[in-house]
């Protein structure tokens, strides 16, 4: 299964993957009901349709945290490493980063889910 | 909050007047006024509060502060009782398993759920606190526009018809009433705590506000954006009145006040002074709009919009030293209006009933 994901990924970028998938649900579900209220029309009429949008792009959103989440889980060796991680060794950068991802992955996830929550209970723009 | 609660009586009085009087010369004013209204804004009961609600919204809004409350006190305590724990009573190792089971617990887990359990009901109550009825069988509405430092105040009836009034809100007990509220310059937001959540007053845009008073009385709404000079003056008596009262007392106020035809000659000075090019009388040449509506302002329980009790005393004293009394208001000061055309045109307006 492992062989479907990339064998190795050593970049900071991992790093900032999650939060930035937070940044752009958090974008889109605002911005989208935002535009959605103030120009009637112009993104549809119902709105359970900007709700079920906000659905696809949440469970598209935990998806991707989720891969994040299970890549850093591997780069930290399966949870075996003892943390802080911090002697000057390349491995020892490798796990922290893998173990700092894994944590930002589970802030962004439940981050996620927050800002879907609304969607769940407002059913009108006034409401 | 708390000091409040030792001192003034004031925060108790429900029915009586909105709003203490300030009566000292006109050097002590100006720090007269804003401390007698501290008692009031910072009571946790009475006129002007949020957790003594006397409308559907503001019970709800209650009812999420304490739980939150408690909520937060619970997880307070429960933290400080383990501190106690971990530093006074069980001194001593634990094992890195148990510390981590520890914090996945009672660090990731517990928070979570709470937030969780906490924002859902938050979330949860936000639909009926914004009730607004079908549009096209909405009862009452009433309109707002927040101008520094007054209120405009129109009542459109459901048969269309509209009755102008300014700085009071009167509505009918237990009816659900829709406010539409805007702003003719800045940015103000109308608060009436006992009665529900604010909402912002906002230039060029329109914003809805649905209550439902349940408790008749009177009490106190207070613009809660800051605003200018005078903003902590902006504020405004609200009664709550049994349903056929109201209806009464806004029927008399659709057409001109009894009170008009008793002095010709005062209402003759408040059109040579140039009022009327601001204030409306109806009944009168004065069709003035940049100003609050006077048609009936004898009847109101204050004057300058919650500044004072309303009598043709305090009525002269605001007209002569408006800028003493709200700085930065624009309602010009008639320091040098001779005090018999003084005397006359506010005992005119106070006979406007
Ligand atoms: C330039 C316009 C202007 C003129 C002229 C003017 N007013 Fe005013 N007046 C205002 C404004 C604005 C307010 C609201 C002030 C506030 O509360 O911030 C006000 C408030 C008042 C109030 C209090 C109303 C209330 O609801 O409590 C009275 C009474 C009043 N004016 C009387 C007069 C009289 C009498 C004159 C003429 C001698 C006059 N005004 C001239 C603009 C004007
Ligand atoms: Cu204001």
């Amino acid at each position: 299964m492992w062989r479907l994901l990339p064998k190795e990924v050593e970049s900071l970028w991992t790093l900032f993957t999650a939060p930035v998938v937070w940044a752009l649900h958090f974008l889109l579900s605002y911005v989208g009901a935002a535009v959605f209220c103030e120009k009637p029309g112009l993104l549809g009429e119902d709105f359970d349709n900007l709700r079920v949008a906000i659905g696809l792009i949440t469970v598209l959103s935990l998806a991707v945290i989720g891969v994040s989440a299970l890549l850093a889980w591997r780069q930290w060796g399966f949870g075996t490493g003892d943390p802080p991680h911090d002697d000057p060794t390349r491995r020892d950068r490798l796990l922290f980063q893998g173990y700092a991802t894994l944590l930002l992955s589970g802030l962004s996830f439940v981050a996620v889910i927050f800002t879907a929550l609304p969607a769940l209970f407002i059913t009108e723009c006034l409401r | 909050m708390t000091r409040e609660i030792f001192i003034s009586g004031e925060h108790q009085r429900r029915d009586g007047d909105a709003e203490p009087a300030p009566r000292r010369s006109s050097g002590a004013v100006r720090v007269g006024v804003p401390l007698s209204a501290v008692p009031l804004i910072v009571s946790c009961n009475g006129i002007q509060s949020a957790l003594d609600p006397a409308g559907e919204e503001a019970r709800q809004v209650a009812t999420l502060f304490w739980v939150m409350t408690v909520g937060g006190l619970a997880i307070w305590a429960g933290v400080i009782a383990l501190a106690l724990y971990a530093s006074r009573w069980k001194r001593g190792a634990i094992t890195t398993e148990a510390a981590g089971r520890l914090i996945v617990w009672g660090g990731v887990v517990f928070p979570v759920t709470v937030l969780t359990a906490l924002l859902a009901y938050a979330l949860w109550l936000m639909p009926s606190l914004r009730p607004f009825g079908d549009q096209t069988q909405a009862g009452l509405r009433v309109e707002i526009v927040g101008s520094q430092f007054w209120w405009r105040v129109v009542y459109h009836r459901p048969d269309g018809s509209s009755i102008v009034s300014a700085n009071e809100v009167r509505l009918p007990l237990g009816r659900r009433v829709e406010f539409s509220l805007t702003s003719s310059d800045m940015i103000h937001s109308f608060w009436i705590p006992a009665l529900g959540g604010k909402m912002d007053l906002i230039p060029g845009r329109t914003n809805r506000l649905s209550l439902q008073p349940t408790k008749s009385g009177t009490y106190r709404g207070q613009c809660a954006e800051f605003c200018g000079r005078s903003h902590a003056l902006m504020a405004f008596p609200v009664v709550v009145m049994q349903p056929g009262d109201f209806e009464s007392w806004l029927a008399a106020r659709a057409s001109a006040s009894p009170g008009v035809v008793e002095s010709r000659s005062a209402e003759t000075l408040f059109l040579r002074h140039g009022c009327g090019d601001c204030h409306r009388v109806d009944g009168t040449q004065a069709r003035g709009t940049s100003g609050p509506d006077l048609s009936h302002v004898g009847s109101r329980l204050t004057i300058g919009a919650s500044l004072m009790t309303n009598d043709a005393e305090t009525m002269a004293r605001f007209i002569a030293h408006s800028q003493s009394l709200k700085p930065g208001s624009l309602m010009p000061t008639y320091l040098d209006m001779p005090s018999a055309d003084l005397d006359a045109i506010s005992a005119w307006l106070k006979g406007l009933q």
